[in-house]
């Protein structure tokens, strides 16, 4: 289901095709937000022209995520949203990353704001970031096993056992 | 267990073991300080002591249950959780939410940010050693709280506004209380600033404190108070409008300095503003009209329609049972929050379930700038730092 592009799609759009021909894999609108589908190679460059170009001045990143699409490949669907504050136009940009190889190169260089949006998607997801200053768990703790936001990894968690009085009368014995 | 690697060595700093027990992280925050003497070198967050996996929860209930869950976030701002999500919903779903609905949205909204920033400016009093700022801000954010549990029948966990509208219709004389409460707050808000606007030692303590210079802040991603006290007019309200805001008059106060003493400035002229925009909202809301959107499958159907209508009945049950279904999706909205840019990340795959949902939260990323407002400056600064960002933990860790 998509709509017709907007007019800051095709400026986006026309704009980083003149500047690298391959840097835009795919644009759709959906509920009048543009997506713009990156190569995975090329997604740190076209978020540094997004940044830098002054037609386009998206100066502010506002909010980076990860979507995991199991059991379908390829499975994480990573999103970055960009704000340009001078222009009042968001946009957001999209990267796709197969199961068996979940690596990226990080946005912390182009934006620091990026650290910590990275170190959740790695904490949750354990999508690794190429290049990341300082990539450790964040939300979890250090030792913790697995990437509970993975669709794969169950709601109620692998280890905790549902206290259904079993443990208690268990320790409770002498 | 986060260690820290100390910048100088170990032979002319100490590390210091700050929270997450203290009461003026706000919550369970923990903080390593490198100290030399008694300036900061080095200072590393570490969080996540209330995470509970709000998102993955998310995943795991039907669209209307999540609202319950956002209520749980930020604490402070319930129902600016609640508006976040059911915008990213609505947009999701296509929507469109009745005017007098989202008139009331806004009131409660700015109400919320009022009480919000009377919290703040209450602890942030006093962590920096002022005790009774604290007992005003209290005492009035104690009649905002009546008016939700007035609308509500909650004073915290509202979840009052719903997919497609509100949960209630206004009850029958909120007029008068708010109206009361809208007469009587610009005195007060002058009354804070008579204790502390020309406070010598809260200019003392607040003043060239925690600069962080505008670049820095945008690059990252700071957002709200912190980022309008460094002289950026950034307000998804102005820039982004979503519930009609785009029809509401009112000024996004900026200061330059960005100082602690900027950002306190800032937030005490958005007092100002939001009681304006509760006022103009106050005279827009109808007294007779539709709360709720018209959506049947979605919506749930009124009582008395139940009990004479065969359809309004089945759509209950299929509501309440196995939820309903957007079409395969995403949408992302932003909110002005009292804390900064809220966003809201919905994505769905069909089913009744969301496929994923993500906070955007303010306080999460304004904290990330906590490192650069506080290394170079001395100890007692820290506190001064972190009440500034205005952080809520729950938020931070989701």
């Amino acid at each position: 289901m998509t709509e017709p592009a907007s007019k800051n799609a095709n400026v986006v759009a026309e704009c980083l095709r003149s500047w690298n021909p391959k840097a835009v894999a795919e644009v759709s609108e959906y509920r009048g937000e543009t997506t713009i589908v990156v190569p995975r190679e090329l997604l740190r460059a076209t978020a540094e022209h997004c940044r830098q170009d002054a037609k386009l001045q998206y100066n502010f990143l506002t909010d980076a995520t990860c979507v995991d699409r199991f059991p379908a490949e390829p499975r994480f669907e990573l999103n970055y949203h960009l704000v340009s504050i001078p222009r009042r136009e968001k946009v957001r940009l999209r990267v796709w990353l197969g199961g068996n190889d979940p690596v990226v190169d990080s946005l912390a260089p182009v934006w620091p704001g990026a650290n910590w949006l990275e170190r959740e998607i790695f904490d949750l997801f354990g999508i690794r970031f190429s290049g990341h200053p300082d990539l450790r768990r964040i939300l979890l703790p250090e030792d913790w096993e697995g990437y509970p936001l993975r669709r794969d990894y169950p709601v109620e968690g692998y280890r905790d056992v549902p206290n259904t009085g079993e443990l208690f009368r268990k320790s409770s014995t002498p | 267990m986060t260690t820290v690697e100390t910048a100088i060595g170990t032979a002319k700093t100490m590390v210091l073991n700050m929270g997450p027990q203290h009461p003026s992280t706000h919550g369970v925050l923990r903080i390593l300080l490198e100290l030399d003497g008694e300036t900061v070198v080095k200072a590393v967050p570490d969080l996540g002591y209330l995470h509970t996996g709000i998102e993955k929860s998310c995943e795991d209930k039907t669209y209307s249950q999540v609202i319950t869950l956002t209520d749980r976030m930020d604490y402070l701002n319930p129902l600016g959780n609640n508006l976040v999500y059911c915008l990213a919903v609505e947009k999701l779903l296509g929507l469109e939410v009745p005017k007098r609905a989202q008139y009331i949205r806004v009131m409660m909204v700015e109400l919320q940010r009022i009480s919000s920033h009377l919290v703040w400016l209450g602890t942030h009093a006093i962590d920096l050693g002022a005790m009774s700022v604290f007992l005003y801000c209290f005492r009035e954010r104690e009649e905002i709280l009546k008016i939700f549990e007035l609308f509500t029948g909650q004073r915290m966990m509202t979840s009052y506004i719903r997919i497609g509208g509100l949960a209630l219709d206004p009850p029958a004389g909120w007029r008068q209380p708010v109206e009361r409460f809208l007469k009587m707050m610009p005195s007060r808000v002058d009354e804070y600033e008579t204790l502390l606007t020309e406070n010598r030692i809260w200019i003392g303590r607040t003043k060239g404190v925690g600069y962080i210079s505008a670049e820095d802040a945008i690059a990252l991603s700071m957002s709200g108070p912190t980022l309008r006290a460094a002289g950026v007019a950034y307000d998804n309200r102005k820039m982004f409008p979503y519930s009609s805001y785009e029809e509401f008059n009112f000024n996004v106060p900026t200061r330059t300095e960005s100082d602690c003493y900027a950002r306190y400035l800032v937030r005490v002229a958005e007092m100002r503003e939001s009681l304006n925009i509760i006022r103009q909202a106050f005279d827009k809301i109808k007294d007779e009209g539709p709360i709720k959107a018209d959506a049947p499958g979605i919506i749930p159907p009124q009582r008395e329609k139940m009990k004479t209508e065969m359809e309004a009945l089945i759509y209950h049950f299929k509501i309440f049972t196995e939820g309903f279904s957007p079409p395969p999706g995403e949408a992302f909205v932003t909110i002005e929050s009292p804390r900064g840019e809220l966003g809201c990340f919905v994505a769905s795959n069909g089913s009744p379930k969301p496929l994923r949902v993500h906070f955007r939260s303010p306080s999460y990323i304004n904290l990330q700038a906590l490192p650069k407002l506080i290394e170079g400056q001395l100890i007692a600064d820290v506190i001064a730092c972190i009440g500034t960002i205005d952080i809520v933990l729950g938020e931070v860790d989701r």
